[in-house]
């Protein structure tokens, strides 16, 4: 860079600061509040200079710091047994979790949120999500293999709700497909809730040998600091309009965009050529670039390192050469990344970026002075303790306190209430109604956004949408995958936040465990409103507890997440929505059961009892009602449930195996059948008359711990055998008619498969086109 | 559940599978190239061997074959593989494609592209009729089995292998669709659905000699039980249909062909 450029800015230094105490900062507009402001100024001794208040207004901001949830999310590092950390390589803290798989591979998989910028920029919003989920993964050295994409838009004939959900999911595609990952799954909700705050989170899975494990710390005297990928820009700068104010340049573009900008081919060029650096062993500490740029990117490094860290900010390359100090700072440039790399290995490592034609530029090195020092042409910008810029931020016990509106929502139950007025019963009602759950917006097929994905590429891809968990092989030659599932349901956490988080998680996990995978590990996104709210704090702080708690009965231990909070359409709060992903392991993914039957006689068993519970089901959401309690939940009904579905495939003593949650089992039922198109006749009296429920009920009540399985005959005996064994309801519904093209339920008029589909399928064309 | 084999169909007698493994088939590698390692397990799974070959590679070396695999190559923000085809190892492949030797080359979708960008087969691919990246299961319909690459197929034999892309929509003028038609180079035709508006439902074309074939849909998508079509979206056709790709030019290299 030019003197003649660097000159534009009016340069803060360290020493300027020290020497003028009393300049007025843009704290405010920034995004500090007082106090927190105060407190910066009493860690350094002095004001912050331009830079450094850059650096802590976006580390300490809500998105880096967790500060309203960090005394809450302890639970899930306390809430654990020695038995939990077994498999756990990395847990929480590091860019993602390690799970050990056996045979020398590990698998680390992170869910995280890009709500608010997929709703300004619904395309580059929901693709970048994708390109920072990935890079995390990247950072600790894997192979990434796979993406999932949990989706809640605003209702779904509402007109904006079509802007949002064609851009996200074009946005999604674009990115990842450009990746050459397959996207395996995820989910679609739509709710009015979410009109104005759409819920666009992503998931990433990726393995690695547990040698190749990488950490971000910048740890060794003499390092070097580099930085490669993309060049950095103005895109992604909250706040941007005060940082202008550094600078005396009235030609430079005042307003920056704060919605990132992806390179999906920068993206894919920087996966290979991170896979190469590890093989090569050529890094010693990596950290990919997201939130808050090189801010975080170099006070976590050095923070997590064993010393500090020197860096000259002029050597960054740039898109853009009128970018001040502060701006650079806090870009949000996607497809960057930072690594450490010894003094030996600076050749070796530019020869990898040279093959692949990535930039890079080197910024300095570690040091032993227990500071992080940011020059600029050698003037001291920034000299800061890195641990309080990256993790001594402030943490505050914000008031919380259960609505006066929750009594009263969980007195308002569905049954007798106006919406249930001329509850379906009759034969023909009843066929009528099933086809009605199947063809609504919540349940209706997802093709239309899963055909714009690659779910192939890698060749890896033993399952994904519709079965109930996307399941892909990590090892070609013994068939060893994982498989993974994300759940949530607002409507449910509304209700009651604690049992709500509870039942994502045992879904996630029963969806697992249904494709015939071990749940193994958690991560999870918790979608919520403002903090500040007493009443969404509550939430917040139940469904931590409900899932932490949750998670020392099932055994599986969290190993990473994101927190995403302010989540409002106006001043209304979405549904809490905390999404639980769940990853398990298949010794063998030939053995993953799929949702859908397929050969005529097999045997159709349901699993699990079923009670009158329609509050917040997808029918009363149908009928417009939302009240009452949501269904019970019984983890070690799950436990059992997932332990009879694990040995059952691997024994091969079923074909299929699908979860009842939304839509209970009518919508279970008609998805076996359209899966392969194979239908099947069903009687449920016996049901009606052990679990003492109506037809309707049993067919709609979305009960947990259930699920319906297609046994060979061949196998019958050994598998109620074992659910007997076991002590597990289990009852014989029906039979798979490859025949008759229908779906007979005893009581029900006759159900073609066509219908069914054309009704299941037709949905999302109609709204989307 | 019933026990699924992990690989396809391998030569039924040793000495066979040795002779195939002796054939070694380029699998071409340029920045933002997505299939690569698909394309390399379908030689593999053929009894071929697979060889990495990078665009910066000034000499082919030796192969007996090469596939150009899907991705997005340079990112295709410009027209897809028009960068591509300047690579200094496209100009060797170009080279050995038109030589008397007739390299065998196959294309697939991005690779179709890059070969069309090369002319080494004519017309062209734009966007989707329908603008959107479309992934689905495809009927095709093998209209030449005669070619290098489709030897293995019986003439007007419908295969179902994976589709999955942006621009897949294939033209070029009347001209040359009328000489490709009558000239029998017309490889591939989607059956029932014509799923991006390409012209005449073209999905697969070859040169005047047969040695160089592009297609938009991924035949090493379908060459493992477990995880092709069947298993993914389980609505007709098998996991392994692609396979025959693999064999046929494997079958052809050892001398093996009908």
């Amino acid at each position: 860079m030019t003197t003649e450029t660097t000159k534009k800015f009016n340069i803060d230094t360290v020493e300027n600061a020290a020497k003028t105490p009393d300049v007025e900062l843009p704290w405010a507009e920034l995004g500090l509040k007082q106090n927190e402001f105060d407190e910066v100024v009493k860690v350094l001794g002095r004001r912050p200079t331009g830079a450094e208040l850059a650096m802590y207004s976006v580390m300490w901001s809500e998105h880096c710091s967790y500060k309203s949830s960090k005394n809450h999310l302890r639970q899930f590092g306390q809430k654990v047994t020695e038995e939990m950390k077994k498999d756990m390589l990395v847990g929480i803290g590091e860019n993602a979790g390690v799970t050990n798989l056996g045979d020398g591979w590990a698998v680390t998989f992170k869910i995280e949120s890009h709500n608010s910028p997929s709703f300004v920029e619904p395309y580059q919003g929901a693709a970048t999500g994708i390109g920072g989920i990935v890079r995390d993964i990247i950072s600790m050295g894997a192979r990434p293999v796979a993406v999932m994409d949990p989706l809640r838009f605003g209702a779904i004939d509402h007109p904006d709700t079509a802007r949002v959900m064609h851009g996200a999911v074009a946005g999604i595609g674009g990115y990842g497909n450009s990746l050459g990952l397959p996207n395996i799954g995820g989910e679609m909700v739509f709710d009015s809730v979410y009109q104005g705050n759409p819920l666009v989170n992503a998931l990433a899975v990726g393995v690695m040998r547990h040698e190749d494990i990488r950490l971000a710390n910048a740890s060794g005297k003499g390092n070097k600091v580099v930085l490669f990928g993309a060049r950095t820009g103005g895109d992604g700068i909250g706040g941007a309009s005060v940082l202008a104010s550094e600078s005396f340049d009235d030609t430079k573009p005042s307003k920056r965009p704060a919605v990132q900008v992806g390179d999906p081919f920068a993206e894919k060029v920087l996966i290979e050529c991170c896979l190469e650096l590890f093989k090569g062993s050529l890094v010693e500490g990596i950290q990919d670039l997201g939130a808050a740029g090189i801010s975080c990117a170099t006070s976590e490094l050095a923070s997590n390192g064993d010393g500090g860290m020197q860096v000259e900010l002029t050597s960054v390359l740039l898109r853009d050469p009128t970018l001040t100090p502060g701006e650079i700072l806090m870009s949000e440039s996607q497809e960057r990344m930072m690594a450490v790399v010894t003094p030996e290995n600076v050749k070796a490592f530019e020869a990898v970026m040279d093959k692949w034609a990535v930039e890079y530029s080197w910024l300095g090195e570690v040091t032993d002075t227990g500071r992080l020092i940011i020059t600029w042409e050698g003037d001291v910008i920034v000299d800061v303790d890195p641990r309080t810029v990256a993790h001594d931020g402030p943490v505050y016990d914000r008031p919380y306190a259960r609505p006066e509106w929750q009594d009263r929502v969980q007195a308002d139950t569905f049954t007798g209430s106006v919406q249930d007025a001329g509850r379906p019963a009759a034969p023909g009602e009843l066929a009528k109604a099933v086809t009605e759950l199947v063809a609504s917006p919540n349940m209706c097929s997802k093709d239309w956004i899963t055909n714009q994905y690659d779910r192939y590429v890698g060749g890896n891809t033993a399952m994904a949408f519709p079965d109930d968990a996307g399941v892909v092989r990590v090892d070609e030659e013994t068939g060893l995958g994982v498989a993974l599932a994300t759940d949530a349901n607002g409507r449910y956490t509304y209700l009651d936040p604690y049992h709500g988080a509870q039942l994502a998680l045992a879904e996630a996990y029963r969806n697992v465990a249904t494709a015939g995978a071990v749940p193994m590990a958690v991560s999870d996104c918790l979608n919520f409103g403002s903090p500040e709210d007493p009443d969404v704090m509550w939430q917040l702080a139940e469904a931590i507890r409900g899932l932490s708690d949750a998670c020392m009965v099932l055994g599986i231990p969290v190993t990473g997440g994101n927190v995403s909070l302010y989540n409002q359409t106006g001043t209304t709060p979405i549904h809490p929505s905390p999404v639980v992903a769940v990853l398990g392991k298949l010794d063998d993914v030939a053995r993953r059961t799929p949702s859908g039957w397929r050969e005529d006689g097999q045997t159709i068993y349901l699993l699990g009892t079923t009670g009158a519970e329609l509050d917040g089901s997808e029918w009363a959401n149908m009928r417009g009602h939302l009240g009452g309690q949501p269904p019970k939940v019984d983890l070690e009904a799950e436990r059992a449930l997932g332990e009879i579905l694990i040995n059952a495939s691997r024994d091969g003593m079923i074909d299929s195996a699908h979860d009842l949650s939304e839509g209970g089992l009518a919508a279970a039922l008609v998805e076996s059948s359209l899966r392969y198109g194979v239908g099947a006749r069903i009687a449920l009296q016996d049901v009606l008359d052990r679990d003492g429920v109506d037809l309707f009920t049993a067919l709609f009540s979305e009960s947990q711990g259930r699920a319906i399985v297609g046994v060979p005959r061949s196998e019958e005996i050994r598998f109620t055998d074992m659910c007997t064994a076991r002590g597990f309801a289990h009852i014989r519904i029906g039979v798979v008619d490859a025949a008759s093209g229908k779906l007979e339920i005893n009581g029900v008029e006759s159900l073609s498969l066509d219908a069914l589909r054309a009704a299941h399928e037709g949905t999302l064309p109609k709204y989307f086109g | 559940m019933t026990e699924l084999p992990l690989i396809g169909e391998a030569p039924a007698d040793a000495s066979g599978a040795r002779r195939l493994a002796g054939a070694r088939i380029g699998v071409v590698t340029f920045p933002g190239t997505l299939d690569d390692r698909d394309a390399a397990r379908a030689v593999r799974l053929a009894g071929g061997t697979a060889v990495e070959l990078w665009h910066a590679d000034t000499e082919l070396g030796d192969v007996d074959a090469v596939v150009i695999p899907g991705g997005f190559s340079y990112g295709d923000y410009l027209r897809a593989g028009a960068i591509a085809r300047f690579a200094p190892l496209m100009t060797k492949i170009i080279d050995a494609a038109n030589s008397d030797a007739k390299l065998p080359v196959l294309g697939i979708c991005n690779g179709f592209q890059i070969l069309t960008e090369s002319h080494l087969l004519p017309g062209s691919m734009i966007k989707n009729d329908h603008l959107k990246f479309m992934c689905r299961d495809q009927v095709l319909r093998v209209e030449n089995s005669n070619t290098a690459w489709t030897l293995d197929y019986e003439a007007g034999q419908e295969i179902t292998i994976p589709l999955k892309n942006q621009d897949g929509q294939y033209i070029a003028d009347d001209k040359t669709l009328d000489a490709l038609e009558a000239e029998g180079r017309v490889v591939f035709r989607y059956v029932g659905f014509n799923p991006n508006g390409s012209r005449r439902d073209i999905a697969g074309i070859s040169n005047a000699a047969g040695n160089v074939v592009g297609l938009m849909p991924h035949p090493e998508h379908a060459v493992e039980v477990g995880f092709g079509p069947e298993s993914l979206d389980g609505i007709g056709g098998s996991d392994t249909d692609g396979l025959g790709f693999f064999t046929s030019v494997l079958n052809k290299i050892v001398g093996g062909a009908k």
